[in-house]
């Protein structure tokens, strides 16, 4: 991708939380390594969906890319300014240009304020429009998102999950940003709603030319919405590049086994597929496991893999982009499950 | 005779906005070594159902049978019930950290469901139990394990506490209500794997409720979809997922992205589900239905037979033969619908293919 396509550019970021000893002095007694030298690429345009487990650092990037949390290392570059660790006045423009929508559309709203306020929240934050403009405004993007603009004065407790989180959106567009973080927007709605949001989404940025850092750990909603996708594992990357041969050929076996855990709505395909299992939960990433961070769990490791960090690279055969960060990374049409549907798993 | 039998059960609640009627009217069997995966949004009953089962919904009006091995569970009598949860039937609740006490070690909560209901089992030896429970729901150290507390285990190890709880009397039928939708899909992936193995050695009978339409296709043998407190349709797993009948069934299966529809748009279900106080009249799906027909509008559609296999159940007013997602079903349901569309059926459908325009189309 070349720097004019680029819309916002992650360089090697870092963000480490201190863990303070409990006594007067607050000792720092350790880092829980969040986000350990993370590198990305938003494109113009594109929707970059970033996958991974809970605690694999996800929410913490975006946090990190939004501003509204200071990185340890790193930078942020937003159409080629560097937004690292702005002060809160250099920050103020950067923050009309970049939005988010939450997970949870009932926490994210309060529940004390009336809707029309709470779309119109961002225009008094930054002084722009008042009175019948600001009203008028609010009701356009309400209708745009598919409310009714008569709901103006009501409260979000009035709503239903799907049209609070229609609200965020039109929350979020209010300002016309051109990076929206959405995170986790629909996972918790139901599946019928959830595809109204999606389509939503979608028509917004075909209106608006609008981009997407979109975060979700359902796999299939990420593959249904993004261009290109990133897959994290405690803090890394481990495997990222355009959404099809991602999907189509993974090589990490991390995004192999991540893949074909996913529940398939396809009985038959359910059945013939191959399956990996991995054992284990996620470990802390406070003690991060030595070398390739997922080793521990990876039915592919060998001594090198605990030795020796693997570099996100692009592999033999792979297509300009593709990068995996893996010492062996898995062939085409290769088997490695170690626990399948007939034998007993293995510990958790 | 199948181990669970419920026929025509209604749970409603009074409550100060009016009757909630969170179930109207369910039958279903289980048959041992089963399992059967409800599926439905929030709001459609599947909670209500199971749980009316062992009777953990008070203030409910109940009416209505669901007779388990030979009695009656809803006419029981208290102490009666008491000795079948847990012991007969086990439930397995979504959120695993909210069902662990978290101030009592994981081992202890599993002797105390032991001990209760059987007074004779010694504490060492429901601690013994505890500890080959927690090692074969595949925890490692269980020796260790069964002396931490809730907060030292991570969530899918939580679940698996859950589960060893679920199984510590040998139940005949176990629910599990959303075990795996507060976990990872790897962690999920272990968790299913791991019921259906333990429900491969002990012939226990499952019932899984879930939204996921892919936690039912991976391990369910029949399936039962729900809408506003109603099973809108009832088959084999085979045939809910490639000869689908109910138009609801239909609109989830299309709703959710997958890998063949990966590029172009999604097709939602308009609308909202109802309101469980104030029911449309005749099919409560009719409002969201691009198939409405007049008659759906006054009559609530029995859950009538598809197909000849006799388990394929619909409550739709659409010819039987008017199931699956091919283009030949399509243009049934179309010729269905064209000659018995009039007046107030005509202007429902205009709505809803109004409701499409306005949320997908205009601009600022």
């Amino acid at each position: 991708m070349s720097d004019d396509d680029a819309l916002v550019r992650v360089d090697n970021l870092v963000k480490h939380f201190p863990i303070r000893s409990g006594g007067l002095l607050g000792r720092t007694v350790g880092q829980v390594q969040a986000v350990d030298g993370v590198s990305l690429t938003i494109g113009r345009g594109q929707t970059l969906g970033l996958v991974g487990e809970t605690g694999c650092g996800k929410s913490t990037l975006a946090r990190c890319i939004a501003g509204l949390i200071p990185v340890t290392a790193g930078s942020v570059t937003f159409e080629g300014h560097d937004i690292t660790n702005l002060s809160r006045r250099a920050m103020q423009p950067y923050r009309r240009e970049i939005q988010m929508i939450f997970q949870d559309p009932y926490g994210s709203l309060n529940p004390r304020r009336r809707v029309g306020s709470i779309i119109g929240e961002p225009f008094a934050v930054h002084n722009m429009l008042s009175g019948t403009a600001r009203k008028t405004k609010v009701q356009e993007l309400m209708e745009r998102v598919g409310l009714n603009p008569e709901h103006f004065n009501r409260f979000p407790a009035e709503f239903s999950g799907g049209q609070r989180q229609r609200i965020g959106v039109a929350r979020a567009l209010a300002l016309q940003p051109k990076l929206i973080i959405c995170d986790e927007p629909v996972s918790a709605l139901d599946v019928s709603i959830q595809a109204q949001v999606l389509n939503l989404l979608a028509d917004l940025q075909d209106d608006f030319g609008l981009s997407y850092l979109f975060i979700a750990h359902d796999l299939e909603v990420v593959r249904h919405v993004s261009h290109a996708v990133t897959v994290m594992y405690l803090g890394r990357i481990a495997e990222s590049g355009p959404k099809d041969p991602v999907y189509d050929a993974p090589r990490h076996p991390y995004t192999n086994a991540l893949l074909s855990a996913v529940p398939s709505a396809d009985p038959e395909a359910a059945a013939s597929r191959q399956r990996i299992i991995l054992t284990g939960d996620v470990p802390s990433p406070i003690n991060p496991p030595s070398g390739c961070r997922f080793h521990p769990r990876c039915p592919k490791a060998q001594d090198l893999c605990s030795q020796q960090e693997p570099l996100l690279e692009v592999k033999a055969g792979d297509p300009p982009g593709h990068e995996t960060a893996c010492h062996f990374p898995v062939a085409q049409g290769e088997t490695f499950a170690r626990a399948g549907r007939a034998s007993r798993t293995g510990t958790a | 005779m199948s181990l669970l039998e419920v026929s025509d059960l209604r749970v409603s609640f009074p409550t100060a906005d009016g009757l909630v009627q969170a179930v109207r009217g369910v039958s279903f069997n289980v048959e041992a070594g089963q399992t059967l995966g409800i599926v439905g949004e929030s709001g459609s009953g599947k909670t209500v159902l199971t749980q009316t089962l062992l009777r953990l919904t008070p203030g409910g009006e109940i009416t209505g049978k669901a007779v388990f091995n030979g009695t009656d569970l809803i006419s029981m009598r208290d102490d009666q019930i008491r000795k079948i949860r847990g012991a007969e039937i086990s439930v397995i609740f979504q959120d695993p950290l909210t069902s662990l006490h978290p101030l009592y070690k994981v081992g202890w909560q599993i002797a105390e469901m032991i001990r209760n209901h059987d007074r004779s089992v010694s504490k060492s030896a429901a601690r013994e139990r505890a500890v080959e429970l927690l090692a074969r729901v595949g925890i490692p150290q269980p020796r260790q394990r069964v002396d931490e507390y809730p907060h030292q285990f991570s969530g899918g190890m939580r679940q698996r506490a859950m589960i060893a709880m679920a199984l510590s009397l040998s139940p005949k039928m176990i629910i599990a209500d959303e075990p795996t939708t507060a976990l990872d899909a790897t962690v999920q992936a272990q968790i299913l794997d791991l019921l259906l193995d333990l429900q491969r050695e002990s012939d226990t009978a499952l019932i899984m409720i879930t939204h996921d339409l892919g936690v039912v296709a991976d391990i369910a043998d029949d399936v039962m979809v729900m809408y506003a407190g109603r099973a809108a349709e009832r088959a084999t797993k085979h045939d809910i997922f490639y000869e689908p009948h109910h138009p609801y069934t239909k609109g989830l299966l299309e709703s959710i992205p997958n890998s063949s529809a990966a590029v172009g748009r999604l097709k939602p279900i308009t609308g909202q589900p109802p309101s469980l106080i104030n029911l449309p009249s005749g099919c409560k799906f009719h409002p969201r239905c691009a198939y409405v027909m007049d008659r759906c509008l006054t009559e609530e559609p029995p859950l009538a037979a598809v197909g000849d296999n006799g388990v394929h159940r619909s409550a739709c007013f659409l010819p039987a033969s008017a199931a699956g997602l091919t283009g030949e079903a399509e243009e049934l349901r179309r010729q269905a619908v064209g000659s018995h569309r009039h007046g107030d059926a005509a202007e429902v459908a205009q709505a809803i293919a109004d409701s499409v325009d306005t949320t997908e189309g205009s601009v600022i």
